[in-house]
């Protein structure tokens, strides 16, 4: 629907090719590789992950004296994947609701509600095992309650999540009486501040998600439901898919991503609010859309996702460590969700036709 | 009848010339030096094997691709269309073969899409709707209002809205891609009326179709490609010799035969019956059985409801009134779920919009259903799915044999090959089948009709739907024709003829008025 990359219409339309995707006139029905899945979302990722190196340059050219300091430089990388962990755990259940032909906007107030509901006091008093079962259990819940309003009550993604957007944001503000709760556990406290290998535990909770997510999306037949439920819904329900159970499961998985990711984020600010997790679902669509992922469904990865939140953590870092200011910040942000949608809708085809012809070669 | 180009002394104008016309896709050379050669007021047809690069070419034509290498001329100029409404000005109309209307927009908006009627720069709905209502009516279907949404429409109706695409704009030249393969026999006869109109206006037609006997009642001159090459140019649409023709496409000889029929229709027991099966506006009080190793065949007119029927014994739609049972077992109502768990499959008639993810392999969309059973513990085994589908890529004749490119980047024809091969994988015991042989090519056509014979002599029950009589006459062990909904003859199918289903099926179409 909304952002889909080439929305605009061919003016005497040829036949649009994958009709999920379509593209404008010009490129007629050769915007898929023959390589099909591996060809195409390889080289994506290949310019993502120059895209990331050459903001890094950026940030060496700009800092000279800061990079010239190995241990600084070390540190710098380390909190920009600490600043990343958080996100990144929610755009991978993100990745998983769009590809499947939804959107989630209530992502950020789940978060909050979770957080704030596993540090009251009376959870808390249950110990870790308490506080992390109720926040991955609110999570959960509420994913599961948007699934069944949109697969079960027909309201559309959009709204369905954006009445919870509100609600839950509404009621985590009722339980937490708007007030900051401190979180006194040390063992989610330590999650933030512990390190193995130099590197934060937050750090590793983001990795096992997203090694997690790569498996369920291509190697499980739940990944493979996902694909087909978003790609084409009436075809998978007559290839006897239940497309309403899936969809609702997908709202689950999500929910449950934000449970996570509200234990990550109590523990990095050793408390929670309701005001936590703020706008968290523009920077997780923001990720998963510049890492390739299809806003009309159908098709995505993880890895693109994940380089998506690394690229924009790291230009954040990178803002932070000139000084500059976050509106400038947010501005640069705006531009680059366009560029990158461009970039996809014009440069793909020739770099695909380029790795199809050497697999092509290769393969004889 | 249509005119032949008779030597009359006078070279009758050349409009289009195309020479040495190559485009190559990744892996693929889709065209490897094409010769073409269209006159002013004929009716071109282009023959081929799917995947013979028919619908690439004109592809070209229209400015969707462009060649690599080779020339074409339009009207003696040469030129490279940079884009489809470019090829639309120059007077180059198409109707591709894959439907390319929006399902969102209204009939007419769809006919005007991209050259609306402006009035200081608002789009003047009024005239948009009135020309549209005139176009329609020029082709016989003024029943179809101009301000339904396309979605909204029978495939067939759509077919019709994509030809009064082609026609809102003066078109010197107009290309068609497999027209007929949606049309019932009544809306082809229709079809070649305005073809003969427009050829008598002196414009040129090119023509594509795997039916031969189309091509010799409208066609004038042949053009046969074959792996992307002209093999043969210009022969005579009615006096070639249909060997000839076959061999041009496929390199060998063809008998276009169905496969034998068991000598004694095997009396095993009722797989499927269906009792007094109602939908409101569809069809009514339908009751029918299919036996295990039996292949019973629909026949009837689009929109005669043989597709709703179908998918409401799937589950895709919920029957009103009614019981389906499969073996002995009532199934739910609306439940796709259900038939699927019972051994049901249905391949649709709709193959890009109900069957397949253009994006995905071609041995993912055709383990689409059966993925989950060769899971293990939900782990996906891509390369048993892989090797499955092989076997039926092979035994189906699909091109190019490569499991793992898009399906999207398949011809039609082979599209449809996947759509229908997703169900003959797996252990479906009931098989419905619409219009499973839509535009595959003749040799493909036996590969097909050879397979569904197997799997009967194996046990699985087959309810056929199609619009070709003979299709339905020679596969089916028995012949069920509906009309308005109804099931108005049953027969063995060597007790019925084709002259026979023809009437029976059109002696309703008389009484105009569409169901509902
Ligand atoms: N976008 C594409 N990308 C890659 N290969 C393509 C693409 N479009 C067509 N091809 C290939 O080009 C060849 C010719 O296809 P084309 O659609 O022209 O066949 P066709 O003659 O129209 O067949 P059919 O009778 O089945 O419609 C096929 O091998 C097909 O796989
Ligand atoms: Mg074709």
């Amino acid at each position: 629907m909304t952002l889909s990359e080439g929305t605009g219409l061919p003016a005497q339309s040829p036949p649009v090719e994958p009709a999920k995707t379509g593209h404008a006139p010009a490129n007629g029905g050769q915007k898929r590789s023959w390589a099909g899945e591996s060809g195409e979302s390889v080289a994506r990722n290949l310019v993502l992950v120059g895209v990331l190196v050459a903001l890094i340059v950026i940030g060496a050219v700009t800092q000279p004296e800061l990079y010239s300091d190995s241990t600084w430089v070390w540190n710098n990388i380390v909190s920009i994947l600490q600043l990343a962990s958080v996100v990144g755990v929610v755009t991978v259940g993100m990745t998983f609701v769009i590809i499947g032909g939804g959107i989630d906007l209530s992502v950020g107030a789940i978060v909050a509600l979770a957080g704030v509901w596993c540090t009251t006091l009376a959870t808390q008093s249950y110990g870790t095992v308490g506080m992390i079962f109720t926040a991955l259990v609110v999570g959960v819940a509420v994913g599961l309650v948007n699934g069944v309003l949109i697969s079960y009550g027909r309201l559309v993604p959009f709204i369905a999540t954006l009445a919870m957007l509100v609600s839950a944001r509404g009621l985590a503000a009722a339980i937490s009486g708007k007030q900051t709760q401190i979180s006194s556990n040390s063992f989610i406290n330590s999650l933030a501040s512990d390190r193995v290998l130099g590197v934060p535990l937050l750090v590793y909770i983001l990795a096992v998600v997203a090694v997690a997510g790569w498996v369920l999306l291509n190697r499980t037949t739940f990944g493979r439901r996902t694909v087909a439920v978003g790609g084409n819904p009436e075809a998978a329900r007559l290839a006897g898919i239940d497309v309403k159970l899936h969809t609702m499961l997908l709202y689950g998985l999500s929910g449950l991503c934000c449970g996570i990711a509200a234990i990550m984020l109590t523990s990095q600010a050793t408390s929670a609010q309701a005001a936590m997790g703020n706008l968290y679902e523009l920077d997780a669509i923001a990720a998963a859309i510049i890492g390739g992922t299809l806003l009309s469904g159908g098709r995505g990865t993880i890895v693109g996702s994940i380089l998506g939140v690394l690229i924009f953590a790291t230009i954040t870092n990178l803002f932070a460590i000139n000084g500059l200011s976050t509106e400038a910040q947010n501005m640069v942000k705006g531009g680059i969700i366009v560029a990158a949608v461009l970039v996809q809708q014009f440069r793909f085809k020739s770099l695909t036709r380029f790795f199809a012809r050497n697999r092509a070669t290769t393969a004889g | 009848m249509s005119t032949h180009a008779e030597p009359t002394g006078v070279e009758p104008d050349v409009v289009l010339r195309l020479t040495d016309v190559v485009k190559t896709f990744p892996g693929v050379r889709a065209l490897d030096g094409v010769q073409l050669e269209v006159r002013a007021g004929e009716v071109h047809c282009l023959l081929g094997q799917n995947g013979a690069g028919k619908s690439t070419l004109i592809k070209v034509l229209s400015g969707v691709h462009r060649p690599d290498a080779g020339t074409v001329e339009w009207l003696g100029e040469p030129v490279q269309f940079a884009n489809p409404q470019a090829a639309m000005k120059a007077g180059i109309a198409t109707i591709y073969q894959e439907l390319d209307l929006v399902n969102d927009l209204s009939v007419g908006e769809n006919v005007f899409l991209g050259h609306e009627p402006r009035r200081f720069g608002f789009v003047r709905r009024g005239t948009i709707a009135d020309r549209t209502r005139q176009i329609l009516g020029s082709l016989g279907h003024e029943e179809i209002p101009a301000r339904r949404m396309v979605h909204a429409l029978e495939p067939a109706g759509k077919q019709v809205v994509s030809m009064a695409r082609a026609l809102s704009q003066e078109a010197r030249l107009l290309i068609m891609d497999e027209p007929s393969a949606v049309l019932a026999h009544d809306e082809v006869e229709n079809l070649f009326r305005i073809i003969r109109r427009l050829t008598a206006q002196g414009i040129a037609v090119i023509y594509i179709s795997h039916r031969l006997e189309e091509i010799r009642e409208i066609g004038d001159r042949v053009t046969v490609l074959k792996d992307g090459r002209t093999t043969a140019e210009n022969l005579s649409a009615a006096g070639t010799p249909t060997s000839e023709l076959v061999s041009r496409m496929t390199g060998r000889t063809i008998e276009y035969v169905f496969p034998p029929r068991p000598e004694e229709p095997p009396q095993t027991a009722e797989l499927l019956k269906v009792t007094n099966l109602s939908r409101a506006g569809e069809f009514r009080d339908v009751s029918l059985s299919v036996a295990a190793g039996e292949i019973v065949g629909i026949a009837g007119l689009v929109g005669s409801g043989r597709s709703e029927l179908l998918e409401t014994i799937y589950g895709a739609r919920r029957s009103d009134t009614g019981t389906v049972e499969l073996g002995g077992r009532k199934l739910r109502a609306g439940s796709v779920g259900a038939a699927v768990r019972a051994g049901m499959g249905m391949a649709p008639e709709e193959r890009k919009s109900q069957a397949l993810l253009l994006g995905e392999p071609i041995y993912r969309n055709m383990t689409l259903a059966t993925f989950s059973g060769l899971a293990r513990l939900g782990f996906t085994n891509a390369g048993r799915e892989r090797a499955e589908a092989d076997r039926i890529a092979g035994s189906l004749d699909l091109r190019p044999l490569d499991v793992r490119r898009a399906v999207g980047t398949l011809s039609g024809g082979n599209q449809q090959k996947v759509v229908v091969g997703r169900w003959l994988l797996g252990d479906t015991r009931l098989l419905l089948l619409d219009e499973p042989t839509r535009g595959v090519d003749v040799g493909a056509r036996a590969e097909l009709y050879r397979v569904i014979r197997r799997l009967a002599s194996e046990g699985v029950g087959v309810l056929l739907v199609s619009s070709e009589v003979p299709e339905v006459l020679g596969l089916a062990d028995r012949v069920l024709v509906m009309r308005e909904g109804r099931v108005v003859r049953e027969a063995p199918s060597h007790e019925i003829d084709e002259d026979t289903v023809l009437d029976l099926v059109m002696s309703g179409s008389l009484m105009e008025g569409t169901p509902a």
